[in-house]
């Protein structure tokens, strides 16, 4: 934290990198991001998870994930990520008679 | 489903609840009580007073070291941590509660009055749980000394928390199939929460032992501050004794095993000794068992009952 700042290891000794912590309920199908905490290692972070995200019984599984590993798009790139599908009706299955015994759709 | 501004609309809670639950709360679901549909009546051939006081022993146990535990919030290591040993300190509290609960009731059939005697009946605190929690005195509660001694470091705290919870999961083990249906449905409850507690601390443990020179000279000192205080968990009381012979109580006699069968894997893990120190005895062999406790639990039952002793009356 002194002056070398380009060691990379004195720079954030004193605090734990960031997790991602992703839950699937009782019902879910999927996982779904609930927050971030931090934590040592991916052991600690799980049950950091555990304690942080499951005290009011929502859980039957969790995920952690470093937060260093996940790339997101930028609110700069929102035009051109996703306006263009926004006139673009034709991609929805909705012009097609599902049939009563297909189901899930 | 998304918004003109790009925000997605739904609630990620939404996917994690259950159809039917109370829709006041954004998530949480499927609560059930420990006790439902368990028969609360006395069994036969059990005394009611050793039964009450077999609830007080495990309750107090419980009780004291929930308080122990609360009194690291807002000052633990990490946040997450502050939290951890909150949700530890409430599964305790939980277990306390049904336990003083259960010793109620027990002391309702055992003189038949409603656990005060006729005499008071009339005014005074509370009956039940919160009489037991905050109008006895020192020399009642039956809570072994290893619960309540002073606060030390988050090293003492570890060492404590393996060992409370090492111990209490192999009582709560054997209680699951108590003649007593209410102390058996409390220790099922119990064995889930408290193998997590011990899973924690042997976690802590082993991070701190196995980590710097100073969190393991830490965590060291820890394991010696309490070793002194655990051939107590294993020494039974003589209500004990007679209601194991009853099959409604864990004789802790024999459960010392299982104890040593998990420092036996976590203090190498950890690289830490196990302490060669003597017993601290209690006074002409009477420990916290019998209502004997060190000079800490005074300090703690000050704190812990001043609120509910100032305005008696005072409900929550």
């Amino acid at each position: 934290m002194s002056g070398d700042g380009g060691s990379g290891e004195g720079a954030d000794r004193r605090s734990w990198p960031l997790w991602e912590v992703f839950i699937r309920g009782k019902r879910g199908l999927n996982h779904v991001h609930v927050g971030s905490l931090h934590a040592a290692d991916s052991e600690m972070a799980l049950r950091n998870a555990r304690d942080l995200y499951t005290r009011r019984n929502e859980g039957v599984s969790i995920w952690v994930v470093p937060s260093a590993a996940i790339t997101a798009s930028s609110p700069d790139e929102k035009d051109p990520f996703f306006a263009p599908s926004g006139d673009k009706v034709y991609r929805h299955p909705t012009f097609y008679d599902i049939p009563d015994n297909v189901p899930h759709m | 489903m998304s918004s003109d501004n790009g925000v997605p609309s739904d609630n990620a809670y939404e996917a994690l609840s259950e159809g039917g639950d109370d829709v006041r709360w954004a998530y949480g679901t499927g609560f059930a009580d420990p006790l439902e549909g368990v028969d609360t009546t006395v069994p036969a051939g059990t005394d009611a007073a050793d039964l009450t006081a077999y609830c007080l022993m495990l309750g107090d146990d419980a009780l004291i070291m929930s308080h122990r535990l609360q009194q690291w919030c807002a000052d633990a290591p990490e946040l997450e941590d502050e939290v951890a040993l909150a949700n530890i300190g409430l599964d305790l509290l939980g277990q306390a509660r049904l336990l003083l609960s259960r010793a109620a009731a027990a002391e309702e059939a055992a003189n038949g009055t409603g656990g005060r005697g006729p005499a008071d009946d009339s005014d005074g605190p509370p009956r039940g749980e919160d009489r037991y929690a905050f109008f006895r005195a020192e020399h009642e509660f039956r809570n072994v000394r290893l619960a309540e001694l002073e606060r030390g470091d988050f090293g003492e705290l570890i060492a404590r928390l393996l060992v409370f919870a090492g111990w209490r999961l192999a009582v709560l083990r054997q209680l699951t199939s108590s003649r007593d249906p209410v102390l058996a449905a409390i220790a099922a409850k119990g064995v889930k929460e408290v193998s997590y507690h011990r899973d924690y601390a042997a976690q802590w443990l082993i991070r701190l032992g196995d980590g710097t020179a100073f969190s393991r000279e830490r965590a060291q000192a820890g394991l010696a501050a309490i070793w002194p205080y655990v051939p107590e968990l294993f020494t039974p009381h003589e209500i004990e004794r007679r209601l194991a012979a009853a099959g409604v109580a864990a004789d802790p006699a024999g459960l010392r095993g299982e104890l040593d069968d998990v420092l036996a894997q976590v203090l190498p893990a950890a690289t830490l000794e196990v302490p060669d120190l003597p017993p601290r005895a209690g006074v002409a062999g009477r420990t916290g068992r019998d209502g004997v406790h060190t000079e800490a639990m005074g300090h703690l039952l000050a704190e812990l009952q001043s609120v509910a002793r100032a305005d008696p009356e005072a409900t929550w």
